[in-house]
């Protein structure tokens, strides 16, 4: 996408080189196939080994586990790349390093990192997370997911979780769970739970309109027996759970300038070359409007997520930032993939353009990982002090 | 192939404007305007990075080291190579992009001479100038076999064999070793870098030195854009009209 406002000068030479790279990959690897995967409602899980090997699962966890230890600008124009192939390509990627890595690498044992890190980042073990509930989205506090230690320091795990990505493609589920009948969200504690232990099933939400190129499951735990070093030592509280998504939604604010950077295009070059009373469409004001309007809200949120980037990376970012970050980019973006749909006329109903599948995506993504009413609440929170949520 | 002895395998590459972007001429009109231009490793620069990693791959722990001669712009060219796996890299320092092609490959020969490199590859030609000096002449002033626009490239035994097309048919051609080849698209598809690549190639030794390109005979007098094609003209519909266009196209297009 045209870089209107030389952003590009504002990053580094490894990150530009990072954002190539899986920019590449993703023109050759996924666009070719991505309309297709949506309409059979199938995420493309043969790219898995290939995005492994460009390193993009954890790529801001450290070298030593097998990941690639970019900054967080880098690890987020990656974000940004894969979802301008699809939002769900993204969430795969997303949910795997941010919500199913960065948890063991924050709050497991030696041993753990060791044992499941360099598998996660080869891909050849897939993690999915689950914290929300058929009954608790917005409201994970009240979960009623439960862990209860035995005599011999073994676990039995019941309950259950919903809407989890990778749920039924993933090896381990990283699960949260209240923990020894305590009602209180002071006793959440993260478990590893390999998909293959008895009592544990996934099962596909069927009949999505949205995110159809990636899987997405309820789990179920009925009696699931768990090692006593299933339990992810350094976690304490939901605010455990709430570190990882942090980390992802910071990934989102990028993801979905991607997102708004693929509509865009599309928009563009279809404005350019659609002849309509003998002239390009682009030629009207009606659609220069629209890609004004699309330009300035691209370029205002590529700034809000680099400064933020920079931020991480200096260690001063707060969620609340992360808040802004996310509600704001996720809404421009499905604000822009809308427009574009609709600059695109009847042809935007196709999948063969990218305008409604990711108009159709970001609804999820704006739902998802805070719904955006829930991010407004913390940024009112901040800057009142007053708490809506009691 | 046969698993042969480790070779050490040059790679001599330019940076270039990526080709699909829209080109002005600046204000000195002997350059294109680079505002605002995206520059890479040329394509088939690229094209034969990848040879030499494939070829080394094959062979067993040789070294592959990839060389680039221009202003301090090119160091993010060679570190690309390097995120791509080639081992290290030399950086032959220049003021500006030189466009003498021969002074170019005098730089370049100095460098290489002496190098104990069992292949020395070039891309074909680079996209900005076209021209496939380089590559020839560093193989003239080294005294050593050349082939250009190889589509297949083998070495065994201290030999080589390269397969080029030509119109309608292909030709397979041995050489002695050392050599230079240059390589044409369609050879090998150049990897992605892999992020844990770019964060390597950090780490691996880039020399850069002043380069010894002697006196530059050549240089650019004046560019021009090609002129704006003329409107098309209908002469009418059907099959009324085609005793008329055949006339034009006889009389005024003179193609019949």
């Amino acid at each position: 996408m045209l870089d209107f406002y030389n952003i590009d000068s504002l990053l580094n030479e490894d990150e530009r080189a990072v954002r190539d790279s899986v920019r590449r990959f993703v023109d050759e690897r996924v666009l070719p196939i991505i309309g297709r995967c949506y309409v059979e409602g199938r995420f493309p899980k043969e790219l898995v080994p290939e995005m492994a090997e460009l390193g993009v699962f954890g790529a801001n966890l450290p070298e030593e586990y097998g990941c690639a230890g970019l900054n967080n600008v880098a690890y987020g124009l990656i974000m940004q790349e894969l979802e301008r192939g699809d939002s769900g390509v993204r969430s795969f990627a997303s949910v795997q390093g941010a919500l199913a890595m960065y948890p063991i690498y924050a709050f497991g044992t030696d041993e753990q990192k060791n044992r499941l890190l360099p598998a996660m980042a080869k891909g050849e073990t897939i993690g999915c997370f689950g914290l929300t509930e058929p009954d608790y989205g917005s409201n994970p506090s009240g979960m009623i997911t439960m862990a209860t230690e035995q005599r011999d320091g073994t676990w039995i795990l019941n309950g259950a979780k919903m809407w989890i990505t990778n749920g039924s493609t993933a090896d381990i589920a990283i699960v949260w769970a209240k923990t020894n009948g305590d009602p209180n969200d002071k006793s959440i504690r993260g478990f590893v739970v390999p998909a293959a232990s008895r009592g544990f099933t996934a099962k596909d939400q069927k009949g999505k309109l949205s995110l159809r190129a990636s899987d997405t499951s309820e789990l179920v735990f009925q009696d699931v027996e768990l090692p006593a070093d299933a339990i992810l030592a350094k976690s304490g509280g939901l605010k455990s759970p709430l570190m990882c998504l942090t980390q992802a939604r910071y990934g989102i604010s990028w993801g979905a300038i991607g997102a708004a950077m693929a509509c865009f295009d599309e928009a563009v070059e279809y404005a350019k070359n659609r002849i309509m009373f003998d002239r390009p469409i682009g030629g009207f004001q009606i659609q220069q409007v629209r890609i004004a309007d699309m330009l300035a809200e691209i370029v205002k949120a590529q700034l809000v997520s680099l400064h933020l980037g920079r931020m991480k990376d200096d260690g001063t970012f707060t969620p609340q930032q992360v808040s802004l970050a996310k509600r704001n980019n996720v809404s421009m973006a499905t604000d822009i993939a809308r427009e574009a749909r609709r600059l695109l006329g009847a042809n935007g109903i196709l999948a063969e353009y990218s305008a409604m599948r990711h108009m159709a995506n970001l609804e999820s993504v704006y739902t998802y990982e805070g719904t955006h009413d829930v991010h407004s609440l913390i940024l009112g929170q901040a800057v009142t002090g007053l708490n809506a949520f009691k | 192939m046969e698993r042969g002895p480790a070779v050490k395998i040059a790679v001599c590459i330019k940076r270039t404007p990526d080709s699909e972007s829209r080109f002005k001429i600046a204000a000195s009109s002997t350059a294109i305007d680079e505002t605002g231009l995206k520059f890479d490793i040329d394509d088939f620069a690229g094209y034969a990075v990848e040879v030499a990693l494939q070829l080394n791959e094959k062979q067993g722990p040789g070294e592959t080291v990839v060389l680039a001669v221009g202003p301090a712009t090119v160091q993010e060219t060679l570190r690309k190579a390097m995120s791509m796996g080639v081992d290290r890299a030399v950086h032959l320092q220049t003021d500006a992009n030189p466009y003498d092609g021969l002074a170019v490959a005098k730089a370049l020969a100095a460098e290489l001479k002496g190098g104990g490199f069992d292949l020395i590859l070039f891309g074909k030609h680079a996209f900005d100038t076209s021209a496939g000096i380089v590559g020839t002449a560093t193989a003239e002033l080294l005294d050593i076999a050349c082939v250009t626009a190889a589509t297949k490239l083998d070495i065994a035994h201290g030999r080589g064999t390269a397969r080029r097309d030509l119109e309608g048919a292909t030709e397979t051609v041995e050489f002695s070793l050392p050599a230079v080849v240059t390589i044409d698209e369609g050879i090998a598809r150049p990897r992605y870098p892999s992020l844990k690549g770019i964060m390597a190639a950090k780490k691996k030794p880039l020399e850069s030195k002043a380069a010894q390109l002697g006196d530059i005979r050549v240089t650019v007098k004046s560019m021009d854009l090609p002129p704006e094609r003329p409107a098309g003209r209908i002469i009418g519909e059907g099959s009324s009209a085609v005793p008329e266009l055949i006339r034009l196209l006889q009389t005024e297009a003179k193609v019949l």
